[in-house]
């Protein structure tokens, strides 16, 4: 788990003077599941496709188990690749398809069989060795693009988007397949995609990309509780983000109030963002809680509801089971370990405003991220 | 309702097709199958095209050669124009069209003028102190002549075929240990196998039944079988030879591109012939 097996050492990479990578460093070790996590556009494709050796960077170098394979074609590469839509051979059947990289590899005809047939067994495909590749459904032909990539055994797959295609029902199930498969199999997993909760279900390590730069890289527990700027806080699940102003260690100032945080480490008096996640809000009475506000608006989520509670002006957004109806007034209560406190950054002011909020926040965000490239 | 509508729209060609294919290929046929004497019904036609085999057989092997030559041509022009920009593959497209725009004709006597014993080639050859050689009137010339009037007919229905191969397969196949030229061979040779057929049909059917360039380009000893309707039609006064012998070819264009489109596949190839 520990080995180091690729790094990326300041990676940069321009089309027509636009630069999509800036300057990106990550090392990735063997066995790891890593996930590039992003929006569209924010180079998280590009850096796999460099990885897979299809795109040259502008600058940097990429090691593989320490040497540089910058110069190194992809068909020389211990790589290999689960393609965005599949990418699977028209003309091959299912098997011919699995076993193209054994046969390419010039392998006795009797271990390729046994090799595919293994994986069509490890992707739950027995007995469709002769489907043709259209006759095959979308969560077929993911399944045989995967052992396609697997059968050759590389040190390292990438993924890019993989389950993109399919519905949630499929993508939850094949979610935990992929998981397995990488376990049971001991393969290095470098998986892109633009969705949070692939990233935090399935991944060792997250990186969180926008605008070509890493913006963070941790576990998912660490992604989500101490995110590093607004954009993470933002992008990995709902977020209230407030300004703030750090008055000592664990002491943090908004709304004209001081809380007490367990961040410290800041700078006397420096502005800061604050995190509220939605779900860490305690509701209680008006006359008990540190913020008193009205409820402006009210989403049943099944879970939970959604419930947008304006105070002082400011929208929060507070996730909650118990019903509190628009135009109650209801007090919240904040814990220490409740509040997250950040260095302003670039993306200060841009996000974790429930102002403007609408019932279809979720599926305009989904829309806006469908295609990358 | 709808369905009267197109049977409506559609009458007009139908009715061309009545008149002008249909009837005509039935007077062939009557004639295929008749005595230019009494009118009477014989099969006798048929048995006399016997003589005529090896001028089948010739018809069949410069056409074939034509459209394997226009295939190794082709081919890595096809697949330039398909990789190059969306500005540069229109303008690509355009220069590999371009000859067909001038005259058939023209195109055919400019390569007597090129190639006949006094021509601009053999001129040159002389000046140059090589000597004239026998360009005309070979089989050389007449399957030159079929390549260059016939090759954009294969480079297009290649091109359409490239252009639509999906650039991740490449990528597929790269990533799998595939170099370059195994790519080539495993994966994209076998998917523009439609493009292939589709070309060679459209060069073989032309240019078997073809008579102007082995007119203009051959010799005694390269007469194919369009010389020869056409001779028995015009000058041998034959014509229900003629016919008989039109009903072959015909036949032969049809096995032949039956075989092509058995062995292309589905609708890929792009155009239909």
């Amino acid at each position: 788990m520990s080995k180091e097996l690729i790094r990326l050492r300041d990676l940069t990479m321009e089309f027509d003077g636009e630069r999509i990578l800036d300057s990106i460093n990550l090392y990735i070790n063997d066995h790891e599941f890593l996930t590039l996590l992003g929006p569209s556009g924010c180079g998280k494709t590009t850096t796999l496709r460099i990885i897979g050796g299809f795109l040259n960077p502008t600058s940097g170098t990429v090691t593989f188990d320490g040497e540089i394979i910058n110069d190194v074609p992809p068909y020389k590469r211990q790589i290999n690749t689960v393609f965005q839509r599949y990418a699977l051979f028209p003309h091959l059947n299912v098997f011919d398809n699995i076993a193209f990289g054994l046969r390419v590899a010039k392998l006795p005809a009797e271990e390729v069989t046994e090799r595919v047939n293994r994986m069509l067994e490890v992707v739950s495909l027995k007995g469709y060795g002769h489907r043709h590749i259209n006759s095959l459904s979308g969560g077929q032909q993911q399944r045989v693009a995967i052992a396609r990539a697997l059968v050759n055994e590389p040190k390292v797959l990438l993924l890019d988007e993989p389950l993109g295609a399919l519905d949630l029902r499929l993508r939850k199930d094949m979610q935990i397949e992929l998981k397995r498969i990488q376990q049971a199999m001991g393969i290095t997993f470098v998986y892109v995609t633009h969705d949070q909760e692939e990233a935090l279900s399935m991944s060792d390590t997250v990186v969180v990309m926008d605008k070509g730069r890493i913006q963070q890289i941790g576990k998912p527990e660490d992604i989500y509780n101490e995110p590093k700027n607004a954009f993470v806080a933002d992008f990995i699940g709902e977020s209230n983000i407030l300004d703030g102003v750090m008055l000592s260690d664990y002491k943090v100032r908004f709304f004209g109030r001081t809380f007490q945080c367990v961040d410290k480490g800041f700078a006397p008096n420096e502005s800061v963002d604050v995190v509220i996640r939605p779900e860490d809000i305690d509701i209680v009475a008006p006359e008990e809680g540190h913020l008193v506000g009205v409820v402006t608006s009210v989403t049943f989520k099944g879970l939970n509801y959604d419930i947008i509670v304006e105070f002082k002006g400011f929208k929060w957004l507070i996730q909650t089971t118990d019903y509190h109806g628009e135009g109650a007034t209801i007090g919240i209560r904040l814990n220490p370990e409740d509040i997250h406190i950040m260095h302003k950054s670039e993306y200060s002011g841009m996000f974790g405003d429930y102002s403007s909020y609408s019932a279809e926040y979720d599926e305009l965000t989904e829309d806006a991220e469908d295609e990358e490239e | 309702m709808r369905k009267n509508k197109s049977v409506l729209l559609s009458t007009p060609y139908i009715l061309w097709m009545l008149v002008f294919t249909l009837i005509p290929l039935g007077v062939v046929g009557y004639y295929a199958l008749t005595d230019p004497e009494s009118g009477a019904f014989t099969l006798s036609n048929l048995k006399d095209l016997g003589m005529y085999l090896p001028v089948l057989g010739q018809s069949v092997l410069y056409s074939l050669a034509s459209a394997l030559i226009c295939l190794i041509l082709g081919y890595p022009v096809a697949y330039y124009i398909a990789h190059r920009g969306p500005v540069a593959q229109k303008i690509l497209y355009m220069l590999v069209m371009l000859p067909m725009c001038m005259s058939f004709l023209l195109r055919t006597l400019a390569w007597v003028g090129l190639l006949q014993d006094t021509g601009i080639i053999n001129n040159l050859l002389e000046a140059i102190g090589i000597g004239r050689l026998q360009l005309i009137r070979t089989p050389g010339a007449v399957i030159l002549g079929m390549v260059y009037n016939y090759l954009p007919y294969m480079i297009l229905p290649l091109y359409a075929t490239l252009v639509k191969l999906d650039h991740r397969l490449i990528e597929a196949a790269e990533d799998l240990g595939c170099t370059p030229a195994k790519t080539f061979m495993k994966v994209i040779l076998p998917l523009s196998v439609p493009g292939i057929f589709s070309g060679i049909t459209m060069v073989f059917v032309p240019a078997v039944s073809t008579f102007y360039i082995s007119q203009k380009l051959g010799g005694t000893d390269t007469v194919l079988i369009g010389d020869l309707i056409e001779r028995l039609f015009k000058q041998g006064d034959n014509p229900n030879l003629g016919a008989a012998l039109s009903l072959v070819l015909m036949a032969l264009v049809f096995v032949c591109t039956g075989i092509m489109n058995r062995f292309g596949g589905d609708e890929e190839g792009g155009v239909i012939v």
